[in-house]
């Protein structure tokens, strides 16, 4: 009898430590959340507060203007960004999904495959500035322009790496068994691929391809030796090309008041346009399945 | 251990198999296997684990050729026609012999299109025959009752033994010729186990099946012909009555003794 009580006292005092280290464990989790969301809020309250303010029908009709202007708008920019951005998701996610059924499906023990893995890991942390500098090596130079089609390919360099790397590992998930089902019937491999793994794997997949795109759609370093900057309306991707986050590198820099209030509406446009492609995504793919 | 064991068997054997050695990379997997496995009948392979009863079962559709590091050496006569050997491209072996397994695998698409899914791939059916079709097979494995009115929902969003059944299902409608089933309910509740199992018993008015088991009741109950295995060897294999009633090796009396306590 004596013994169950030493046991019970024994059991009540850990049971209190533990309630102690848990307590003091949730209070900083919650202080670390705090102090994150704190500044995130405060970032999106300043770009809501200063960049509505830049914000008028104008900044999506006219172009970008003189310092000191009247008037003046972000058209040629917004514009530049949406044709580069699309462009370049368009060109990197097919060779980013496509790799990264490669080193999921085909190659995942191979020499070639951990060498790709492994090249693909230098290149998803190299610095975006390295990507910008190495089209202008290869491309601005030897046509000696700047090009939207520059910008376009520097962009989708930082595309590719995201989505292949996110598509293996989405892949990776995929429960062996559920591939061993679909051999079983007789399925051929590639079918096995398109119509069982990957369309089990699709909103991890698609989530990679926003996040890309969402990451290239602040991108400025890649644009600045690359598409440059462009003062007029422009749809020839040969020519150099206006596009937000360079246009709000300038203008901000700059000591002109209408710059720097068009350069708050660039943020502003940028912000909402990557939060309403995330909405419009979940929504779609919710409503699939 | 040498494996040649008595076998009483006197129906047409549907699949043969001959000296099977099989090694998974330098492990000795199954040990020289010999035995016949009668057609429209229903055989069962039990034994402790790692006994090399499901890996039996997975080289008699080659799905262990998925596995570069796994080999399986001997024979396996489908109807006299050595499917180890044989040059034919593996999908239309598979298509004659037919696999469910352990966990539920519902593919990610529709209940419809979970069965038309085998079907498309050897079969052009106009819509019409397609719909009977999947109607058949969801009939035979028992769930067209509990499945009729939501044919367009995704395969995902039914019970664990639903979900099996839709499995069987899908199987069937690619119409093999065998059915190889790996431990399929044992991830199931007892109710489901129940449906299965008479499934089973109806399946082999048309189609020879092969089960893996932990459960030595189901052996029992389902059966007609009983496989014991252990470490690799066939230990015994007859007619199931026989086996559990008089086995005639030590080794299955033990094993069988052992779980029926």
């Amino acid at each position: 009898m004596s013994t169950a009580t030493a046991l019970d006292t024994k059991r009540l005092a850990m049971h209190a430590k533990r309630k102690r280290v848990n307590a003091v464990a949730l209070t900083l989790s919650l202080a670390a959340m705090a102090f994150g969301l704190f500044w995130l809020l405060w970032i999106l309250f300043e770009t809501v507060r200063l960049g509505v303010g830049g914000l008028a029908l104008a900044t999506f009709t006219e172009m970008t203007p003189p310092p000191m202007a009247e008037t003046g708008g972000l058209a040629n920019a917004i514009f530049g960004t949406v044709m580069m951005v699309g462009l370049a998701t368009l060109l990197g996610t097919p060779i980013g999904v496509l790799a990264g059924v490669y080193l999921a499906e085909y190659g995942q023990k191979t020499w070639l495959g951990s060498t790709v893995r492994f090249i693909n890991d230098i290149l998803l942390s190299a610095p975006s500035i390295v990507v910008g500098l190495f089209i202008y090596a290869v491309v601005v130079a030897k046509m000696k322009s700047f090009s939207g089609y520059a910008g376009i390919l520097a962009l989708a360099l930082i595309v590719i790496p995201v989505v292949i790397r996110t598509t293996e590992n989405m892949l990776s998930l995929i429960p062996n068994a559920l591939r061993e089902a679909a051999y079983a019937l007789g399925t051929p491999k590639w079918k096995v691929i398109m119509s069982v793994t990957l369309k089990s794997a699709r909103a991890g997949v698609l989530t990679g391809i926003l996040l890309a795109l969402a990451r290239i759609s602040g991108e400025t370093a890649p644009l600045l030796f690359t598409a440059l900057s462009n003062q007029f309306w422009t749809s020839d991707l040969g020519a150099p090309m206006a596009s937000l986050p360079v246009t709000i590198f300038k203008f901000a820099m700059s000591p002109y008041e209408n710059w720097q209030k068009l350069a708050w509406a660039g943020v502003f446009i940028i912000t909402i346009g990557v939060l309403l492609l995330n909405i419009l995504a979940r929504v779609l793919f919710k409503n699939k399945h | 251990m040498d494996a040649k064991v008595d076998m009483p068997i006197t129906e047409r054997a549907k699949l043969s198999v001959k000296n099977l050695n099989f090694y998974y990379g330098n492990f000795h997997a199954l040990k020289n296997i010999n035995l016949d496995i009668p057609e429209k009948k229903v055989t069962a392979f039990i034994g402790p684990s790692g006994c090399g009863k499901s890996t039996l079962l997975r080289t008699l559709n080659r799905m262990f050729e998925l596995y570069p590091e796994q080999r399986a050496e001997g024979q396996i006569l489908l109807d006299g026609d050595d499917i180890l050997a044989s040059k034919d491209d593996v999908s239309l072996v598979r298509a004659k012999i037919g696999m469910v397994f352990q966990k539920p695998t519902p593919f990610p698409m529709s209940i419809y299109d979970n069965i038309a899914f085998g079907v498309r791939l050897f079969e052009t059916l106009p819509r019409v025959e397609m719909d009977e079709r999947v109607e058949w097979a969801l009939k035979k494995a028992a769930l067209w009752g509990e499945v009729k009115d939501k044919l367009n929902q995704s395969g995902s969003g039914l019970s664990g033994g639903q979900q099996q059944r839709l499995c069987i299902a899908r199987g069937i409608a690619i119409k093999p010729e065998i059915l190889l089933l790996d431990e399929p309910c044992s991830a199931l509740d007892p109710i489901s186990t129940g449906k299965i199992e008479e499934l089973i018993h109806e399946l082999k008015a048309d189609y020879t099946v092969a089960i893996v088991t932990h459960n030595m009741q189901q052996a029992a109950r389902c059966s007609d012909y009983t496989a014991y295995m252990y470490l690799g060897d066939l230990i015994e294999f007859g007619p199931t009555a026989e086996l559990f009633m008089k086995p005639k090796r030590k080794d299955t009396e033990d094993y069988i003794t052992g779980r029926f306590g």
